[in-house]
């Protein structure tokens, strides 16, 4: 791996990589059970320059933005990499938003520039883009005879030569978006030293080799994906997979066809995968499960202190070949992870890397070790990064601060929010948990009205509240994370729910028809699970704002969860 | 209710283990059979054998309801 600490800018270490690792392969894309392309190094550095010139061409300079609004395919790195050589700020969106989501978080960061796929640019320009005139859009993969309103073609040959854009380490080397399809949109300023710094640490707890292979199916927007998979297999000379397609059997096909040795993966996806392996179990003969049982067994007691691949891979040939038979390390990121699932593929062999982190503070806080596995904690700080717990109850209980040099500069253009979430030097993360003696941190719920879903997602429960205004027979509502008001000291399973109070002397078996048809239309991992019927006033302050906290706290007092919540699904 | 529709909800009914008479054209088929984001993703592989169409996952955006995705098919058969 490269020496970052030597290093300015992002820019400049992707530049030595293309330099270091010429004719080894970087970026390999599949489509369902095909190849797609595939780039060298040297492939990379001239693509990448060619799309530098174009952002160039166009008056581009230092700072200026550069979205990318791309599903996880090579072009997504190509662009990223011209855009850093570019000096551009990149701001990286999720092409899983909705078209007006999307539209709301670039007249946020108001970039120069917009690289997006031609289906994506289609829905997107049936959106009102006001405020974004001036926007200069680039489009990859468009049909021929496409008519592509005043975008331009990504594949174009530049008009002018290329010229190199080196950044300081403290300048804005992204953007992330943390949270925003309603409210404020939080969106991260990370700088080239919190990245570099990152991707030294990760590199060395994490080392990856020449020849080895990162399949990229998280979203590249995703903090977890641009740090593991971009920055540090380019950084490592490694290879970085994609596929246009998230169908557990194409995944399985590419696993198999790359021979991919590392991969993170959302709880969402690694229970996909966990259930596929179940079923397969389910379905052998007798005979042959009690043998296999018997293995995984044997494969648990040796690795007992430490994962030792080559030997589990042995043992447990056919498993491992459904997964390409050097699948080393999955790092399970987003969201909370079941630990009976961490401990599923464990037992076969399969460690999954459970660590914490957020956007805010450039990606991973803590990370487990591996020496031994430990499912039930995050892990111990990452070096150069320091927690401690704030007003801690008496069972040791209390929320989670971080500092160290991967935590951001703030979020762009909301001083109030940055206020509040940098507090001298350090981040408050809005998270509850406990220390061990061995430093292990241990998660049990959050201080913040929040949930994260199973696909890593961030929801807040008031962006969702206008989707339950003025309903009949309903006098006021709120929605809650179920955990902030009563909290179970577990970080699965999460879900929200609706508070709601019925006009004097109704119920709510009037107007939950109309509740269910509004929850139907929001995006399904944004839905609520339950409502709670509350017949009181909800506590206001003098502006008419519901007092979150005050409400929670009475609910609590007042409510079992059990008894309290009915469903919200389908009738 | 279109020969579409009808096929799609007898396939999915099958896959998830669901009651074929219970499921409603106009249903929300992640609520109807409880299933995720992937396990709909899954559907769809079974649906191009079906239909004999390839469908790329960003049919699957936006879509909730059986009527909903028997129109994206019908749109590439």
């Amino acid at each position: 791996m490269l020496d970052l600490s030597r290093l300015t800018c992002l820019g400049e270490a992707l530049r030595d990589s293309t330099i270091a690792f010429q004719s080894s392969v970087a970026l390999l894309e599949a489509d369902r059970k095909r190849e797609n392309g595939r780039w060298t190094y040297r492939e990379v550095r001239g693509e990448a320059e060619r799309v530098a010139a174009r952002l160039q061409q166009g008056g581009f300079g230092p700072g200026d933005r550069c979205a990318i609004l791309l599903s996880n395919q090579a072009r997504w790195l190509l662009s990223g990499i011209g855009a850093l050589w570019a000096g551009a700020t990149i701001v990286p969106l999720d092409y899983k938003l909705t078209a007006a989501e999307q539209a709301a978080l670039l007249v946020h960061a108001r970039p120069r520039v917009l690289v997006t796929e031609y289906t994506t640019w289609r829905t997107l320009l049936r959106e009102r883009l006001s405020g974004l005139d001036a926007l200069r859009v680039l489009v990859t993969e468009a049909p021929e005879k496409a008519d592509l309103g005043r975008a331009e073609r990504w594949e174009e040959a530049a008009a002018t030569p290329f010229r190199y854009v080196q950044r300081c380490r403290a300048d804005v080397a992204c953007i992330v978006y943390s949270s925003g399809t309603g409210g404020t949109p939080k969106g991260c300023m990370l700088t080239h030293d919190n990245y570099l710094e990152q991707a030294q640490v990760l590199g060395r707890l994490f080392p990856m080799e020449e020849g080895e292979r990162y399949f990229s199916i998280l979203p590249t927007n995703h903090a977890i994906d641009f740090m593991c998979g971009f920055l540090l297999p380019l950084l490592f000379g490694g290879s970085v997979v994609h596929q246009r397609t998230l169908r557990p059997e194409f995944i399985e096909w590419t696993m198999q066809r790359y021979r991919v040795t590392h991969m993170a993966v959302v709880p969402l996806l690694l229970k996909a995968l966990e259930r596929r392996i179940r079923e397969r179990l389910e379905d052998l003969p007798d005979l042959q499960r009690s043998l296999v049982e018997g293995l995984i067994a044997a494969n648990e007691a040796l690795t007992m202190k430490a994962p030792n691949h080559a030997l589990s891979a042995r043992l447990l040939k056919p498993v491992h070949d459904k997964f390409g038979g050097r699948l080393r390390l999955l790092f399970a990121g987003g969201a909370f992870v079941d630990r009976t699932t961490a401990e599923f593929f464990y037992r076969l062999g399969l460690p999954v890397v459970i660590g914490y982190g957020l956007t805010e503070a450039g990606t991973v806080v803590t990370v487990n070790d591996l020496k031994p596995f430990r499912p039930d904690t995050v892990g111990r700080p990452v070096p150069g990064t320091e927690i401690e717990l704030r007003d801690a109850n008496a069972s040791g209980v209390g929320e989670v601060w971080v500092r160290g040099r991967t935590v951001m500069r703030g979020y762009l253009d909301a001083p109030e929010l940055t206020a509040e979430a940098l507090v001298d030097g350090w981040l408050r993360t809005g998270d509850l948990g406990t220390i061990d003696a061995s430093g292990h941190l241990k998660l049990v719920g959050r201080t913040k009205n929040m949930i994260v879903t199973e696909g890593g997602k961030n929801i807040y429960p008031e962006d969702l509240e206008a989707a339950f205004e003025e309903v009949d027979g309903c006098r006021e509502s709120c929605v809650f994370a179920a955990n902030f008001i009563w909290p179970t000291g577990k970080m699965t399973d999460e879900e929200l729910v609706l508070v709601v109070r019925p006009e004097e002397d109704g119920d709510a078996d009037g107007f939950v028809g109309e509740l269910r048809a509004r929850n139907r239309r929001l995006a399904d991992f944004k839905r609520l699970s339950g409502y709670v019927v509350w017949r009181r006033e909800f506590p206001r302050t003098a502006s008419m704002k519901v007092k979150r906290q005050e409400l929670a706290r009475q609910l609590a007092a007042e409510t079992e969860r059990a008894r309290a919540l009915r469903p919200l699904g389908e009738a | 209710m279109s020969d579409t529709v009808t096929r799609l909800m007898a396939l999915a009914a099958r896959r998830f283990k669901a009651d074929a008479a219970k499921l409603r054209a106009e249903a929300d088929f992640f609520e109807t059979l409880g299933i995720d984001s992937v396990q709909a993703l899954e559907l769809l592989s079974e649906l191009e054998l079906e239909f004999d169409v390839e469908i790329p996952d960003y049919e699957l955006q936006g879509v909730k309801t059986f009527t909903a995705l028997a129109e994206r098919i019908d749109k590439r058969r």
